[in-house]
């Protein structure tokens, strides 16, 4: 893999622990890893740590939480020393995270309109009627027929499709450098999970912004996305190009994709994942 | 060993009432896997509701095993002989229930002796130990829940096991398990299986054939060979089917 020049995420012994008053390992052990202006994906099962990394490359851990580093920093700027008040200026700002599921990560008590505006307001010091044209192009962008109507509706009065569309729209009016997108498409179906990405993908080129897509769909993510790290156990276990998923080498990564059924590859049972506890810890 | 004729469930009366289920007919044979593919809405857990006995307002008719059975006041026996697996299993067992009492209350309201042997067969089939009898669901993981909601199911010796979304809710490994399952025990006692799943690969590998719902009705059902083959004919069949390939740069966006 070509190292690129200045990646704009660079991670390197990345753990977090989360206090407990049992000895529990850290949720996410040493991992290291760069992202520049590409697609990078993130697969792992419940409990491997790929949300947990997400969020504490945005600091969104409650405060208790132990996140050390040998290097996390951001477009140059140390992520674990910058203030709070300045990290607040980052998020939405210049690095952006799309949640699982609108339903619960929309505030159901604010129209669309304005919670995508206030994004703008905030980080762009727009005018709330400058703000107001911004929405309309961002929601245009995100391909929303009758923007006009959409901004005055709340969140329980659009479908799944349209509100993770909304929330693509409010996490790069700001023109982020880098978005983090945590399961984006898990709660859709298939055909409009086809349409969200379609989009993201978009914005994403046209913009060059850099994408870390945590996921647990082996197929989407081996064809979404430039790059694949695989997490196990707190850490990362592997890291291949996309498209070389079926040349992985790890016995995890393997069983992985032999666990999964497949319409090209029918088989008459599916392999059942064999773990070996010298995975968690090489 | 299951017909539907002409199957309508409409929630609501009147002009403003949702059929949900507009006019499905379909036939499953003994020993068969049928599985049924669609979208959120589209009526598929509704049928199944339907057969299973959970959805009481429906018009048609419904043959299960040779038996006429109707939209209300099945008998225990025939109740009994169609049970129902449902999508998660951390909100399908009951969290203050032990996995004893759970297997026990199905065996008790059809007033089955030999409850406790029938208990220990339950959770060998389901490749379960013993002594996870008297644990509570949330020490158990995920598909080991969703093993204690097959047992529970296989406890009353159904002839047929309607699956609702079975493995949605667990990881690819776990998923594999289960579905290694399944695909045993109906090998094993010749079980006829209704399968509901939004995931095309997991129909595939499971069914005999692929009923594809949308909007209530079915648009295409097609073998288990013609899906893998990609010799499906209606638009929506293929856009599933190509949607559980992963993703494809060249789809247009419709604006919505």
């Amino acid at each position: 893999m070509p190292e690129q020049p200045q990646p704009l995420l660079s991670v390197r012994n990345l753990t977090v622990a989360f206090p407990s008053l049992h000895a529990v390992p850290p949720a996410v052990r040493g991992v290291s890893f760069d992202v520049g202006r590409e697609k990078v994906g993130i697969i792992g099962e419940s409990g491997s740590g790929k949300s947990t990394t997400g969020r504490a490359v945005m600091r969104l851990h409650p405060s208790a939480t132990r996140i050390t580093a040998d290097r996390m920093e951001f477009q140059g700027e140390n992520l674990l020393a910058v203030s709070e008040r300045r990290m607040q200026a980052i998020r939405g700002h210049s690095m952006a995270m799309i949640l699982q599921d609108p339903k619960y990560s929309l505030n159901p008590v604010m129209t669309v309109g304005e919670q995508i505006a206030e994004t703008a307001i905030l980080h762009e010091k727009l005018s709330r009627r400058a703000a107001r044209r911004r929405t309309l192009d961002m929601l245009e962008k995100v391909h929303i027929r009758d923007p006009e109507r959409v901004m005055g509706l709340y969140p329980h009065e659009v479908s799944g499709g349209m509100g993770q569309r909304i929330m693509i729209s409010m996490m790069l009016i700001a023109r982020p450098a880098l978005i983090i997108a945590d399961e984006p498409t898990s709660a859709l179906d298939v055909s409009v999970r086809q349409q969200v990405l379609t989009i993201l993908d978009e914005l994403v080129g046209a913009n060059s912004m850099g994408l870390l897509f945590i996921s647990h769909d082996l197929n989407l993510v081996r064809s979404f996305c430039d790059r694949v790290l695989i997490m196990y156990s707190g850490r990362i276990v592997e890291e291949l190009p996309a498209n070389a998923l079926d040349k992985a080498t790890h016995p995890y990564t393997r069983g992985l994709l032999e666990a999964l059924p497949s319409l090209l590859h029918p088989k008459d049972r599916l392999a059942v994942l064999r773990r070996d506890p010298a995975w968690a810890k090489t | 060993m299951i017909e539907v004729e002409n199957l309508t469930v409409a929630f609501g009366h009147g002009p403003r009432a949702n059929r949900v289920v507009r006019g499905i007919d379909m036939t499953v044979g003994a020993g068969e896997c049928f599985g049924l593919v669609g979208e959120s809405g589209c009526g598929k857990s509704t049928l199944l509701g339907a057969i299973a006995g959970r959805v009481k307002h429906w018009q048609g008719a419904i043959t299960i095993a040779g038996e006429k059975v109707g939209p209300v006041k099945r008998p225990l026996a025939q109740l009994r002989r169609q049970q129902m697996v449902f999508q998660d299993p951390f909100g399908s067992l009951h969290p203050r229930h032990t996995i004893d009492r759970t297997l026990m209350e199905p065996l008790r309201i059809h007033g089955i002796a030999d409850r406790e042997a029938r208990v220990e067969k339950a959770l060998e089939q389901v490749g379960l130990p013993g002594r996870f009898r008297f644990r509570y669901p949330h020490q158990l993981s995920g598909g080991q829940r969703q093993r204690v909601a097959i047992a529970r199911a296989l406890i009353l010796e159904p002839s047929i096991l309607l699956l609702d979304e079975p493995t949605s809710a667990l990881d690819v490994s776990i998923q594999a398990e289960i579905l290694n399952l399944l695909k045993d025990l109906r090998e094993r006692s010749g079980l006829t299986y209704v399968l509901v799943s939004h995931d095309m690969a997991v129909v595939a590998h499971l069914c005999d054939r692929i009923a594809v719902m949308q909007d209530g009705v079915f648009v295409e059902i097609s073998s288990r060979d013609a899906m893998i083959r990609d010799e499906v004919h209606h638009p929506y069949t293929r856009m599933l089917r190509e949607g559980s390939l992963g993703y494809r740069p060249a789809a247009a966006v419709p604006p919505g």
